[in-house]
């Protein structure tokens, strides 16, 4: 069982790249599916934001796993082929990958370090595989690890109160081109996160009239209500333009939504006041073009990107105590990675079960000094006949389950209900006085089943 | 005694051009209050200069075209302090400054004898203070179009460096240019008209239709077309920058010209 992740990000793909190889929501479900109808594929996940397209798997041989999710990679777009990819993708696994995902969930490999919309996208991206049944026990505790190490990073650093993201760095640049928002009408197209951050932002920033418009009219009435705002028909936006300042777009459209044609004229209609475009869609919904259009000014998101770059600096500093964290979690995460090995659980399990048996012999033999030599073997045999029965079937499922999906399963399961991963084992807990094995609520929980019936036999055949 | 007064104030111009200048192209702030303070000095210098230079010549109007450029690099220097006062635009500094060294040291190289006006509107203070104010407020304007055209520049080629940090807000500079106009255009109508009105007075006639006159229209029809066409047609925010930048170097070039001809 190894964790691998193969993928690209805006820092080894350009958007064009990334846009062709995003899949949207609808098609997320399909996508996994098809990802682990893989042979040699048990686990995996996908992430699939403007930004990255990664692929986390849990494969039986890393160097088939990688071949395989770059099959998959390449053919989730038919006009990308596997040359074309090849050199925007990076591999990872063991430590490295899982350190990926938690620096990713952390939001250190972020466009914009510390902001906070990936962890949301990681969540998301967990529940369609989650509902689609594509994760198992390692991707499970993995996933849930980097959730909780991103919330760690994000409550022990300043990371994300230093952090602007793509959406604020929409509203700093809206400031360069208007030096009073109080007055301006923002036009929200789509109901993409980011924009819809971007819009709060502005709103925050004094921006009073907000215009919504989304395929859904329901859905662009829910969020005008949300914001304050007026719900523009999708089919009539493009008139809408003319009236708006600035004009954020983030649809899952596949192509583009605003020529330059539209820009131009609403351009026209405004008498040439300027107008702010901000293209946060990948793949883009407003037309590159639009670019040579006066007095328009149109931003995608490679553009925030660059001006966001500028401002990391401050935020290195935070971003160094995170990337410590990561470690330090990595290493937390690989030890329970290792115990996930059958080998070392079984060995685990007999010396746990010997210890156990060893604490309840010599303590019914203390009590019972004159028995001879041969009653003492007989009490020590059914000692240990009684706690080889009891873990019999487990080894031997263990064993069994060693190459199937579901054996990591089986081994945390076996290290949980024998409680293998605590550092002081409860026969260490348990003093040799009968009070304490009384009172004592961990034992009674965790081999409880098993004491009284010892104890009761030995006691009966004692006399 | 004026001309050690202009000499100083050269000298602390170039000093806070050349401060301006390194404002604009370093990120920290700390230059621009500097900058300032010299600017500041220079102005005092400037206007002790300009007092000394009126009693001297025993004439409230620039006696020569020397003079004239001289006292326009002053009310260069006014307007800037004001609009910074109002909004704290400290690049605008690096803009309005330069101008003002240039105009001051085009003064110094010019003889002073060569005449600004024909001797009949020697008194007639107000009708060049209001000319002058006029072309003050088109510098300005000149100035905020160039502010604007680089920033746009900036905005469209993507490139987030320290001038774009500097410059204000593109609707700003688009209204500030306004602003020049709107202020600077009744400024020179009424400097037109009160000229025309004594000429009446001196000559008999409005107007004679010497070079300086002629373009003194071309100017006001150039500006009246400018603000009409914003007013009506949405001229504004990129073409009124280039339009106004076209129509200084308009201005420019007829005082060159008319500098050269009278030389």
């Amino acid at each position: 069982m190894h964790l691998i992740v193969v993928g690209l990000s805006h820092k080894t793909a350009p958007v064009e790249i990334r846009e062709r190889l995003a899949v949207p929501e609808s098609r997320l479900g399909e996508a996994l599916t098809r990802l682990c109808s893989y042979s040699g594929i048990k686990e995996g996940i996908l992430l699939s934001t403007c930004n990255r397209v990664e692929v986390y798997s849990v494969v039986d041989d890393v160097e088939t796993g990688y071949g395989r999710i770059q099959e998959f990679l390449a053919d989730t777009h038919l006009s990308l082929s596997s040359e074309q990819l090849t050199p925007h993708l990076y591999w990872h696994t063991g430590d490295r990958a899982i350190g990926h995902l938690f620096r990713v969930a952390a939001s250190l490999d972020s466009m914009i370090i510390g902001e906070s919309q990936i962890l949301g996208q990681l969540k998301d991206a967990y529940e369609v595989a989650l509902a689609h049944k594509t994760t198992g026990v390692i991707m499970n505790k993995v996933v849930k690890k980097a959730i909780s190490v991103a919330k760690r990073v994000r409550t022990e650093t300043k990371i994300s109160e230093m952090a602007v993201s793509v959406s604020y760095a929409a509203v700093e640049l809206a400031k360069k081109i208007f030096s009073d928002l109080h007055e301006k009408t923002v036009l929200l197209v789509g109901a993409g996160e980011m924009a819809k951050l971007a819009t709060r932002h502005l709103i925050a920033h004094g921006v009073k009239h907000v215009r919504i418009t989304t395929r859904t009219p329901q859905h662009a009435v829910d969020l005008a209500s949300k914001f304050g705002g007026t719900a523009v028909p999708f089919d009539q936006f493009k008139d809408d333009m003319a009236s708006a300042d600035i004009v954020l777009v983030s649809t899952g459209a596949a192509h583009y939504l605003v020529g330059a044609e539209d820009v131009h004229r609403a351009v026209e209609e405004r008498m040439n006041r300027p107008m702010f475009l901000i293209d946060i869609s990948v793949p883009r919904n407003i037309d590159p073009a639009v670019r040579h259009v006066d007095n328009a000014f149109l931003f995608d998101i490679d553009d925030l990107k660059q001006r966001v770059e500028q401002n990391r600096a401050g935020r290195v500093q935070e971003a160094e105590k995170a990337e410590r964290m990561v470690v330090e979690e990595v290493t937390t995460m690989l030890d329970w990675m290792k115990s996930l090995e059958v080998t070392p659980t079984i060995v685990a399990l007999r010396s746990h079960v010997d210890d156990l048996k060893r604490a309840e012999v010599d303590k019914v033999l203390a009590r019972l000094p004159h028995l001879s030599p041969q009653d003492r073997d007989l009490v020590e045999g059914l000692a240990s006949s009684i706690a080889n029965k009891l873990i019999h079937r487990t080894m031997v499922t263990l064993k069994a389950e060693v190459n199937s999906s579901s054996g990591p399963a089986f081994v945390e399961a076996a290290r949980r209900f024998f409680s293998l991963d605590q550092p002081a084992s409860p026969v260490q807990q348990i003093e040799p006085s009968r009070e304490s094995l009384r009172y004592h609520p961990e034992s009674a929980a965790e081999s409880g089943a098993e004491d009284p019936v010892s104890e009761t036999a030995v006691r009966k055949r004692a006399r | 005694m004026a001309a050690v007064c202009f000499m100083v104030t050269m000298v602390l111009y170039f000093v806070a051009t050349m401060s301006f200048l390194a404002y604009l192209l370093r990120r920290s702030e700390a230059l621009s209050n500097v900058s300032l303070a010299i600017t500041a000095v220079g102005f005092i210098s400037h206007t002790v200069g300009l007092v000394i230079r009126m009693v001297e010549v025993s004439s409230t109007v620039p006696p020569s075209f020397s003079d004239a450029l001289s006292f326009f690099s002053w009310m260069i220097i006014l307007v800037f302090v004001l609009v910074e006062f109002r909004h704290r635009i400290h690049v605008l500094g690096s803009f309005m400054v330069p101008l003002a060294l240039v105009s001051l040291v085009s003064s110094a190289a010019l003889p002073e004898t060569v005449p600004t006006l024909q001797p009949v509107f020697k008194t007639l203070w107000f009708h060049v203070t209001l000319s002058m104010l006029g072309t003050v407020g088109f510098t300005v304007a000149f100035v905020a179009g160039v502010m604007y055209l680089i920033q746009d520049r900036l905005l469209k080629s993507k490139q987030f460096n320290v001038l774009y940090s500097k410059l204000p807000a593109l609707d700003f500079l688009d209204h500030l240019n306004q602003q020049s106009i709107v202020l600077g255009f009744p400024l020179l109508t009424l400097g037109i008209v009160t000229g025309a009105i004594s000429a009446e007075f001196a000559r008999g006639s409005y107007v004679s239709w010497n070079p300086e006159q002629i373009w003194a229209l071309v100017t006001w029809v150039f500006y009246f077309v400018v603000l009409l066409g914003r007013l009506t047609v949405g001229w504004r925010a990129k073409r009124a920058a280039y339009l106004t930048v076209i129509g200084f170097a308009c201005v420019i070039l007829t005082l060159v010209g008319v500098v050269l001809k009278e030389t």
